[in-house]
């Protein structure tokens, strides 16, 4: 027996058998190709079946726009195009309209961002540049553990602390700084009860925070330390730095990232379930009670009859879905175009 | 003013406001969790691990039916979404780096990772709720899947990208097929961090409320039927902290403490066992 035997001996011994093209006597080159055989067999089921479970994910999506839209039907046919855009939400009168609920969403994420979008920039700005190094890993995960706290945990802290003492100390203030001026004067009318439009813009922004910073934070850190050297070497002081050349360099990232807070903004329901107020009306004050389409939805649906009633609301679910869809895709374009800039 | 002052003080300005940011999210942080301590560990009694949801008016009561609903949907959910979430991924890193499907179920699963959840509670009551007549455990466990599944997906896809292609290659080289090399050699090599993409996604779905309110509705009696509406505690929360009785809304914060508490110990410990794998 030869060398070259022995060893086509001991690795088919090990059982592996690939591309095995050592002409050898004729009984182990059948096992072989069996083997290959079973291989092949065997790497294509498994092909297949890691193939079917993306396809699940993928179809996961389909599914839920289907159906939405099979079960909004009714609601459309009967309102129309008219349903976007009705100013009414009648259960007695079956009169369904998406105005208020969304002016409830839009309005409540603009005013989240507001102040989500100054405080992320404040801590991306405080992780990059100027917090001791010792202490990034520790505050950026405080950061990313405000992230992880769930929602509802925002909803009853809103509702039985925040919402009492914005009442009490923010705004009466608030009423008597800007309630008389002209035209921001009506946005701060109304008594001051605590729960509504406005303290549920801030709990979502609290809730919003950790995202946009942990993004913003991301792209920062993807500016090439050259750009930033050489700008303090003509001696630019940091927020010269970070106004002039970070935030330029790294602009699409950072949009990417607000955009991801906002469309988590927008469909957040729990937090804002408990603080809005929960009231069909839009009265075009801040300090009112108002609905979100998400907290029309979890309020609602429970107690809801097959009907129009319901169907309007799967016709609501769909609007929600598809806006926060569309920013969504933008936000994740952005921000693999932002990111993506790290390589060049 | 001269110039140089003036960039002196905007740059001040500049730095002290990102700190106050930064203390701003900070407090906020240690307030929530403060606010939570103080309310919930009031709650927390030998009664409330043990007794069942009170009836509206009567005293006392605990959780039970909350704490063991909540733990098997979640169970339920974690065996679903962990196969499927680690095989989709292992397609997405291993068959899919260039086709389009892949990059469209890539797409997809980022934009999962965001989506309202109340939109998913919707699309499940219509899938199962309403066809299979009835609110169960079951349907809370499809939508739970249906949010934990993008999180596993996306770390397993992450995690195997990491994987350094010699790996693959050598073992290729000695003749194993790809599925093993898949599972015995790229899946083993990044055990660590798929696993803290499942913990992550249990940490996810532990607090998601509003995708449960349409699917597993609540339980006020101790059930462990999966086939039946099911009591579970962020639903429990939200309805009794809503509600006008103070022992409701007391153990409305102890349950929010006790989810919380998991939430966050899950997530300290997942980075902490990512991190120091990740060393060696």
């Amino acid at each position: 027996m030869n060398e070259v035997d022995a060893l086509v001996t001991e690795a088919s011994s090990v059982e592996s058998g690939y591309q095995m093209s050592v002409p050898a006597g004729g009984g182990q080159v059948d096992v072989h190709a069996a083997k290959i055989k079973v291989f092949k067999r065997q790497d294509w089921v498994f092909h297949k079946i890691t193939l079917l479970f993306a396809l699940i994910v993928l179809a996961g999506l389909f599914g839920i726009l289907i159906s939405l839209a099979i079960e909004a039907m009714p609601a459309l046919r009967a309102f129309g195009f008219s349903f976007f855009s009705a100013n009414v939400w009648s259960v007695p009168d079956d009169e369904f309209g998406a105005r208020i609920a969304i002016y409830g969403t839009v309005v409540t994420s603009i005013i989240a961002l507001l102040i989500a979008v100054p405080v992320s920039f404040g801590i991306a700005l405080f992780l990059t540049e100027t917090c001791p190094v010792w202490l990034r890993r520790p505050l950026g995960t405080a950061i990313e553990l405000l992230a992880g706290v769930p929602s509802i945990i925002y909803g009853i802290w809103g509702l039985f602390i925040f919402a009492p003492l914005f009442a009490e100390y923010i705004q009466p203030p608030l009423q008597s700084t800007f309630g008389d001026l002209p035209i921001v004067g009506g946005l701060f009318s109304g008594p001051p009860i605590g729960v509504g439009i406005l303290a549920a813009g801030i709990v979502l922004s609290l809730m919003v925070i950790p995202f946009i910073a942990s993004v913003m934070r991301d792209v920062f850190e993807t500016v090439p330390p050259v750009l930033k050297e050489s700008a303090y070497g003509v001696g630019c002081t940091t927020w010269e730095v970070v106004w002039n050349i970070v935030l330029p360099y790294t602009r699409v990232g950072v949009i990417g990232g607000i955009m991801l807070g906002l469309g988590r903004a927008l469909g957040e329901t729990m937090a804002v379930t408990f603080v809005i107020g929960n009231a069909n009306r839009i009265t075009g004050s801040l300090f009112s009670p108002g609905n979100s389409i998400a907290s029309v939805l979890a309020n609602e649906f429970g107690e809801a009859d097959p009907g129009l009633h319901f169907s309007s609301l799967f016709a609501l679910g769909l609007v929600l879905f598809v806006i926060t869809f569309v920013v969504l895709a933008l936000s994740r374009w952005l921000i693999h175009r932002g990111t993506a800039k790290q390589g060049r | 003013m001269d110039i140089y002052s003036r960039r002196i003080l905007i740059n001040r300005l500049g730095i002290g406001l990102s700190m106050i940011a930064m203390a701003f999210g900070l407090a906020a942080l240690m307030w929530i969790l403060w606010t939570l301590f103080s309310k919930g560990f009031a709650a927390l009694s030998w009664d409330f691990f043990t007794q069942d949801t009170p009836a509206p008016g009567s005293e006392g009561g605990g959780l039970r039916n909350a704490i063991v609903g909540s733990s098997l949907i979640i169970g339920v959910t974690t065996l679903v979404s962990t196969p499927i979430g680690i095989l989709a991924g292992i397609y997405l890193a291993e068959f899919g780096s260039t086709s389009k499907f892949a990059a469209a179920t890539r797409f997809v699963t980022d934009i999962m990772l965001s989506a309202p959840s109340i939109v998913i509670g919707l699309f499940v009551y219509a899938l199962m709720v309403a066809t299979l007549g009835g609110f169960s455990g079951w349907a809370g466990s499809v939508a739970l899947s249906l949010i934990a599944i993008p999180v596993v997906v996306r770390t397993t896809e992450n995690m195997l990208r990491l994987v350094p292609s010699s790996l693959r290659e050598a073992a290729f080289a000695i003749g194993a097929p790809r599925w093993r090399v898949s599972i015995s050699i790229t899946l083993r090599a990044v055990k660590a961090g798929v696993v803290t993409g499942v913990l992550l996604a249990i940490a996810r779905v532990t607090g998601e409320t509003a995708p449960l309110l349409f699917t597993a509705l609540n339980n006020q009696f101790f059930s462990a039927d999966m086939s039946q509406p099911m009591g579970n505690l962020p639903v429990v929360i939200f309805q009794f902290a809503m509600s006008p009785y103070d022992n409701w809304i007391s153990l409305a914060w102890g349950g929010a403490l006790l989810i919380a508490l998991l939430v966050l110990s899950i997530n300290i410990g997942a980075r902490f066992m990512f991190r120091s794998k990740d060393k060696v």
